[in-house]
């Protein structure tokens, strides 16, 4: 199910409260969006083996913790000013939760940049790249779209977006053999191989968080909560 | 108006009475959702019902109040209606205990069943009826008597008590029950009047339990009460909750979200959903319901 941005954004006899809710998405995807460039820059600065790029990452972090605040507060104002029902409660509920998993993805990418620092210095032929490159590009994709799918208030989007995590999955299982593969020839790629593997364990929860906040977006948007259910009741769901 | 009348009846207010449908609902014409006569999403039924209802139609003169409305009451259940002004919620409401019957114009289609007894039937006692079937209003309205001849009223006109000490006993226990024993047990001569108002509202919901109703048929009981009154009648409606079936109008959601089990939604005469009040409040079924739930009419 779709539902139109306008009959949840708007239409409140009061005014007040039709603002306090766009402004509380707005700020959501802000932060989502930031979160989502800290991903790519962390990325990119490992792959570059660029110090100084994933040195600004480490610090935007802390930007990045001030709007989780920001938001929980915003969602408890409206709580105790509005008593918000129905969709309204669903939104505001939904974002307190997201903005959950929104912080530890930008952890993650934390992490990421802290091996990525670790890994430029050492400075040696990279081993695991193609693998880190790929699970990276999946998992950007998958935080994208369940930002798209929160914006345009899409289950079905959100629902692909749980599918895709099964797959990742095994893409990090895969990749986690490989790099033993590595190890087991050369010792001395062992210290290296950790660092990459840690990468790709924070890329693999970041696809974790791309599908807790789907799964949050279909609550919002169906009324129904989805966590710990059979995949193909979800489809039902979403389907009808 | 004998003071038999008065005991369930309110002051008649005129303008309130005859002009039900002439108000307006405000806006609910822009709303995209329609309703289909009859049709009510949600679980309206229940097994075993207290209240049976089926194709009821409410007629002020040639306007159709209520449109085909049917909806079980469960025994010892807390049900709120809720609507737009003017969506037909105290008309139903009165249905109930026949307070309708005292507007000329009002007629009352379809089939009302309480226990299995039409209460239509046109050989039913209507004061043994409204006995079974208790009313509280909007606005308090003690009798100027004094606080015990308030309660004892219904007890004695209906012969339910044999000695001084029993009634004595009733007028107790229907205090304590509606909570007010302990801020009256020491002026219980003094007049109602001259209690607070939310004081007052608790004597006429003791007054209306002193006759061992079975129904409680509440009209926005808390409208004229402060928040501390109010939440002190809400706990009220809990505890009797335990041996009575408490139908009540409110227009306050919150009120209703903290009160009743089941939530029934009326708009324009239909009703639109009756559904479990915690499902109400998070997803409910019709968009009518949730454009009104979450203020976004008119």
């Amino acid at each position: 199910m779709k539902k139109d941005n306008n009959s949840v954004y708007g239409g409140h006899t009061s005014h007040e409260f039709n603002e306090d809710l766009a402004s509380l998405n707005a700020d959501f995807l802000k932060m989502g969006y930031m979160v989502r460039d800290q991903l790519t820059n962390a990325i990119a600065a490992l792959m570059d083996g660029d110090g100084f790029r994933a040195d600004e990452v480490r610090n935007n972090d802390k930007i990045v913790d001030k709007l989780e605040l920001e938001i929980d507060d915003e969602a408890v104002r409206i709580i105790a000013r509005r008593q918000p029902a129905a969709i309204d409660l669903r939104l505001v509920i939904a974002v307190m939760k997201m903005v959950a998993d929104l912080e530890r993805v930008g952890d993650e990418a934390k992490k990421i940049a802290k091996s990525a620092l670790a890994l430029s210095e050492e400075g040696q032929a990279p081993r695991g790249y193609v693998e880190v490159r790929h699970i990276s590009n999946h998992v950007l994709e998958m935080l994208n779209d369940a930002l798209d799918a929160f914006a345009r208030l899409d289950s079905e989007l959100a629902l692909r977006v749980m599918k895709e995590d099964k797959i990742v999955d095994e893409e990090y299982k895969a990749a986690t053999r490989s790099l033993l593969t590595f190890m087991m020839e050369d010792t001395r790629n062992i210290s290296r191989c950790m660092s990459v593997m840690w990468v790709l364990r924070a890329l693999e929860r970041v696809g974790d968080h791309a599908c807790n906040i789907s799964e949050h977006v279909i609550f919002m948007v169906e009324g129904e909560d989805i966590r710990h259910t059979p995949v193909e009741d979800t489809e039902k769901l979403v389907g009808r | 108006m004998n003071m038999n009348d008065t005991l369930i009846s309110e002051p008649l207010e005129p303008q309130e009475m005859s002009t039900p449908v002439n108000r307006p609902v405000e806006d609910a014409g822009a709303q995209s959702a329609k309703v289909e006569e009859g049709k009510t999403v949600g679980k309206p039924f229940a097994d075993d019902p207290k209240f049976k209802l089926r194709n009821v139609e409410v007629f002020y003169g040639q306007e159709r109040a209520i449109k085909n409305v049917s909806l079980d009451i469960g025994r010892n259940e807390v049900i709120a209606f809720i609507g737009p002004s003017g969506c037909g919620k105290s008309t139903f409401l009165r249905c109930l205990n026949r307070m309708n019957d005292s507007i000329d114009i009002c007629r009352v289609k379809g089939q009302l069943m309480l226990d299995d007894e039409d209460i239509y039937h046109s050989k039913k006692d209507v004061v043994e009826l409204r006995a079974r079937v208790g009313m509280v209003f909007q606005k308090p309205n003690p009798f100027p008597k004094s606080i015990y001849d308030n309660v004892a009223y219904g007890p004695r006109i209906h012969g339910l008590a044999n000695r001084k000490s029993e009634l004595d006993d009733i007028v107790e226990d229907s205090l304590r029950k509606a909570g007010l024993w302990n801020e009256a047990k020491d002026r219980l001569h003094s007049i109602a009047t001259g209690m607070s108002g939310g004081q007052q509202q608790r004597l006429c919901i003791a007054r209306a339990i002193a006759v061992s109703p079975e129904v409680v048929l509440m009209d926005e009981p808390c409208s004229a009460l402060d928040p501390i009154a109010t939440a002190k009648v809400e706990e009220l409606i809990s505890e009797l909750s335990e041996s009575y079936t408490i139908i009540i109008v409110t227009h306050s959601m919150q009120q209703a979200a903290r009160v009743s089990s089941r939530t029934a939604y009326f708009h324009l005469g239909h009703l639109v959903e009756v559904n479990e009040t915690s499902k109400v409040f998070t997803s409910p079924e019709h968009e009518l319901t949730e454009s009104y739930i979450t203020g976004r009419f008119g």
